[in-house]
């Protein structure tokens, strides 16, 4: 019972925080709303029996990409309103059309035929020992790969952050 | 207890769903480039959860890595795209969007 109430506060939580990261003026108070929405999603992990995903989640997005964000943020003296506004027509015509593709993405979702699941109910997937078998065993050259990714994007951010290239 | 036992993938489907278009309504609505990426991280971390969601449902390890994958590519792409965005900063003394237009047919 109490899960139920549970997934429901967060939920309830993930929405509002999200509607209120596109709708804050103040792009600093936008990046604490995105923080929150990113709270209540990894709560949706750990309901979901996804416990070190929770964590890792909590600790790569809000403790590090956030950081980055409000550091830039706070770095090009944003914190203040100076977006322009769009016009009200225009504002409209985003929100129906975002409201339009939902109405599709639900519809189609609505006919899908529904999942049955192959393997037996194991409730330890998530932790850490099944995981790294996994991305161990079947993921090595990907998860190699990403490394090369990560030191690929650190160079190129610090090719483009710097002040002028001789 | 967990959630799979009580609550239908149909919920998680929903709520994925809800919270991607959230994401693409602050990309079309703003025109700070920032708020504008803060909602791309938003349509990454809806999919993230359907992913977890079907792994946990099907008993399957393998959404959960996906996942991880998907962290690392986040924040490949949230280091380049904040230089850049800092770099545009720099030339054009704004992060306002609309003046980026030379590539606009």
């Amino acid at each position: 019972m109490i899960t139920t109430y549970l997934f429901y506060l967060l939920t309830f939580l993930a929405i509002m925080f999200a509607i209120r990261v596109v709708s804050t003026k103040n792009p600093i108070h936008s990046v604490l709303y995105l923080v929150m929405t990113f709270f209540a999603i990894a709560g949706h992990y750990v309901l979901l029996n996804a416990q070190f995903l929770a964590a890792v989640h909590i600790i790569v997005y809000a403790g590090a990409i956030m950081v980055l964000f409000l550091f830039l943020i706070m770095l090009l003296n944003l914190n203040k309103e100076t977006e322009p506004h769009k016009s009200v027509w225009l504002k409209t015509s985003a929100v129906v059309a975002s409201g339009l593709l939902l109405l599709v993405l639900v519809g189609a979702l609505k006919g899908a035929s529904t999942i049955q699941a192959t393997n037996t109910f194991n409730p330890n997937i998530g932790l850490i020992e099944n995981l790294g078998k996994t991305l161990f065993n079947d993921f090595l050259l990907p998860f190699e790969l990403s490394s090369v990714l990560l030191l690929s994007a650190m160079v190129g951010a610090v090719m483009l952050g710097k002040k002028s290239i001789k | 207890m967990s959630a799979i036992q009580i609550i239908p993938i149909e919920w998680y489907l929903l709520l994925s769903t809800v919270l991607f278009t959230i994401g693409v309504a602050g990309v079309m609505l703003r025109r700070n480039a920032i708020i504008i990426f803060m909602s791309v991280e938003l349509m990454l971390n809806a999919v993230n959860l359907l992913l977890v969601a079907f792994s946990s449902y099907l008993s399957d390890s393998k959404g959960q890595v996906f996942v991880f994958f998907i962290m690392a590519v986040a924040a490949a792409e949230v280091a380049v795209g904040l230089a850049i965005l800092m770099m545009v900063y720099r030339n054009t003394k704004s992060s306002d969007i609309n003046i980026l237009n030379k590539l606009k047919w």
